[in-house]
């Protein structure tokens, strides 16, 4: 059977590339590229809206590009590049070939019909329901069709993806266990796995309601289910984000793990606990006892969390190990100043390790504090932080490793490397911005999913702080300076992918470089004398700031109003 | 490296680096103390939610309202009525399309059974410039007990999407000496 599968060699990495999955990666990363162009230029329109100075879009054009915004970059985007990862990681890292290539076109057929069909039944204006289209309020049919037809495209991905795994052991394409990046883009399908079944569960019910099939759709059931995908979907976000920093780590540095059990047990503590998160989206909902929330809020005692607090040690101190067995050993921080910062994989998975931490970890977690969720709940507090985990985490991360995969996949010398060098910074610091400024807004009280602040046509008049109107004209500024950013990302890849110098199959690309996997390398017998003071001084700010402003928060509520 | 398979095929007999395991012991402390905060405040913190909260049939729960309207009711105002219920009773405030109804009026540091709860689609209850949020959904009765304490006047702004005329539903809380 093996024989008839079309492969070629690597030159750069010596991997066996089946030709089959090497297609299907393409036609993901591609489709995925599109529907990031369209769900930003939608996120943008959205933020000059919320600048009052410019107040750009009129109020039902302005929800409409929210909804559209929410679906396309959260959804689709993030989706189609994570069939892309999972296809990498399992056929081409596991030097094999695809399980039912067949298949994984039929899902990614699927995938690109749904996504057309919700995005066609959002511009026709009568489904601005946002992302999460709570019930009562109701879309039209194909809205919820082209959903269920994009969530059954992902899950044929997943298990492509698992029947890869399959196959791979079974032909004895690899030694030993499945490499880390592998376990992690695992964890990542295992997890879709239950956020798909979870949507299905409640949107099927759903389009019936909206056909006038079911008569009644309780709103509470609908939320804690809905999230069940929603949130425990962003973990498919953060295992796969994980897993690229990991991937880009070894792939800049050549570097290993610190230890490979407790990497894969972080792991593995996100699917033994992500699940808990609809919670969050529920702590000031009627009906739910104080106990379900604290226990579920905390994914069982924030064992989850516990889970991305490892990752942010072992990565950067993976890096920090690689580069001191290079001979940068001077003073604390020598490896990271002399790390190749004009390097976009490398620049653009660092900063994403630590907007994802400092940004959107911290506030997460506090955000999800049971009791200090009532003053953030519906704040643009709560776009401010997810805009820091999914956008300035997992986009970021995601195109990071973009610029290595298209001179490995798509054989194409990559454009404009002076672009691309800048892309990262300022991308990057436009998230943060947009990240910071609405967590700032929503501190103030500012709503999120609202069209006008002043209330000018509001019968009873109320004004937020003057202070809130200036973080959202920040907001805003930010917001163009991430869409250049990402402007210049779409230009750079879909330039290369066009236009690129086509490599024959066993050209080396001259970028990236993959570095000579070094036996010096942190050997795991040396463990006991691992030195990795610079990762240790990062990791100990992180948690001062993280320890303060927890507490500063709990100081913040302790001043509103008495509640019991 | 990362993308190849463990060198060490048996890579879970090796040991783990102190500085790791110093960092799992302290962020799993940390956690520790995270989780039990919040069960903490529910006994020494002044600001928790109820847990209380019934299925209600919406024009149940506007009949409830119409009557403490009928029967607290001090002045109007753009419309809506001004309600000054006595301290400790039962308040009840309609979220609809695209109001908060009516407006009430509290004494400062006294207690009010407050009822939430929606006539159509789901609604937030977004006290400023205090900063409360609740949720307030159809067909649920959501009872917090709130005590103001400074007086003045305090908007009521929804923050949850209800459709077209969402920006214009804001609604008042008085609070007097």
């Amino acid at each position: 059977m093996s024989s008839l599968i079309d492969y070629r060699t690597c030159p750069t990495t010596g991997l066996k590339v089946d030709r089959a999955a090497e297609k299907l990666i393409k036609a993901n990363a591609v489709a995925a590229i599109v529907f990031l162009a369209i769900g930003g230029l939608f996120g943008l329109l959205v933020a000059l809206t919320r600048w009052p100075a410019v107040h750009f879009l009129p109020a039902d054009m302005f929800y409409l590009a929210l909804t559209a915004h929410g679906l396309d970059v959260l959804l689709v985007w993030i989706i189609f590049f994570e069939m892309a990862l999972l296809y990498f990681a399992s056929a081409i890292l596991l030097n094999s070939r695809l399980a039912g290539p067949k298949w994984a076109w039929t899902g990614f057929g699927l995938m690109l019909v749904g996504a057309l069909i919700t995005n066609v039944a959002v511009l026709q204006g009568k489904s601005s329901v946002m992302f999460t289209s709570y019930v009562p309020m109701m879309a039209e049919p194909p809205f919820y069709v082209g959903i269920i037809l994009f969530a059954v495209g992902a899950l044929i991905g997943c298990c492509v993806f698992f029947g890869t795994l399959v196959l791979a052991k079974r032909e004895k394409t690899y030694e030993g266990s499945i490499p880390l990046v592998t376990f992690g883009a695992l964890t990542a399908a295992i997890i879709a796995v239950f956020t798909l079944a979870s949507g299905a569960i409640i949107l099927i019910p759903t389009l019936l309601w909206s056909l006038g099939l079911v008569s009644h759709i309780d709103p509470l059931v609908y939320k804690t289910i809905w999230w069940a995908m929603g949130h425990s979907s962003q973990q498919i976000n953060v295992s796969a984000h994980v897993a690229v920093w990991y991937a880009i780590a070894a792939m800049v540095f050549g570097a290993k793990p610190l230890s490979e059990k407790i990497s894969r047990m972080a792991f593995l503590m996100y699917i033994l606990f992500l699940q808990l998160a609809s919670a969050h989206h529920l702590l000031v909902e009627p009906g739910m006892s104080s106990e379900w929330k604290i226990f579920n809020t905390s994914y069982a005692m924030y064992l989850a969390v516990l889970g991305s607090m490892i990752h942010g040690m072992s990565v950067p101190g993976a890096i920090e190990v690689a580069q001191r067995s290079r001979g940068l050993t001077k003073g604390m921080f020598e490896w990271l100043r002399k790390a190749p910062w004009g390097n976009p994989a490398f620049a653009g998975m660092f900063m994403s390790l630590v907007f994802f931490g400092f940004l959107g970890g911290i506030s997460g977690v506090v955000m999800g504090t049971e009791q200090i969720n009532l003053i953030m709940h519906n704040t643009l507090y709560v776009p401010g932080h997810f805009h820091a985990t999914v956008v300035a985490g997992t986009t970021l991360a995601f195109m990071a490793i973009t610029y290595i995969l298209v001179p490995l996949i798509f054989r194409r010398e990559l454009m404009m490397k002076k672009l691309a060098m800048w892309q990262p910074y300022v991308f990057g610091i436009g998230v943060a911005g947009i990240s910071v400024f609405m967590m700032g807004a929503g501190t103030l009280g500012v709503s999120r999913r609202h069209w006008d602040m002043t209330f000018a046509d509001a019968i009873l008049p109320f004004d937020y702080p003057s202070a809130a109107f200036l973080m959202m004209g920040l907001n805003g500024i930010f917001a163009v300076m991430a869409a250049v950013g990402g402007l210049m990302y779409v230009v750079i890849v879909v330039g290369s992918v066009f236009f690129g110098k086509k490599l024959t199959d066993d050209e080396k690309p001259s970028y990236p470089e993959v570095p000579p996997e070094s036996a010096a390398v942190s050997h795991y017998g040396s463990s006991e004398s691992l030195k990795i003071p610079g990762t240790a001084f990062l990791v100990g700010i992180f948690f001062t700031a993280f320890v303060l402003y927890y507490f500063v928060n709990w100081k913040y509520l302790s001043e509103i109003w008495p509640l019991s | 490296m990362a993308m190849t398979p463990p060198s060490e095929r048996i890579w879970w007999r090796q040991p783990i680096a102190r500085i790791e395991l110093i960092w799992i012991i302290i962020a799993f402390t940390w956690g520790l103390i995270m989780f039990f905060m919040m069960i903490y405040w529910h006994g020494a913190g002044a600001q928790n939610l109820s847990n209380e909260a019934y299925q209600i049939k919406p024009q149940v729960f506007a009949k409830h309202a119409q009557d403490m309207i009928d029967e607290y009711q001090v002045r109007e105002e753009s419309g809506f009525p001004v309600v000054h219920p006595p301290p400790g009773s039962d308040v009840y405030l309609i979220a609809r399309l695209w109001q908060w109804w009516p407006i009430l009026e509290f004494e400062k540091d006294q207690s009010y059974r407050l009822h939430l709860s929606s006539m159509d689609w789901q609604h937030g209850f977004s006290l400023q410039p205090v900063n409360i949020n609740v949720q307030v959904h159809p067909g649920y009765d959501m009872v917090v007990t709130v005590k103001p304490d400074r007086a003045g006047e305090f908007g009521v702004v929804c923050n949850e999407f209800c459709g077209i005329g969402h920006h214009m539903m804001v609604g008042k809380i008085y609070v007097v000496e």
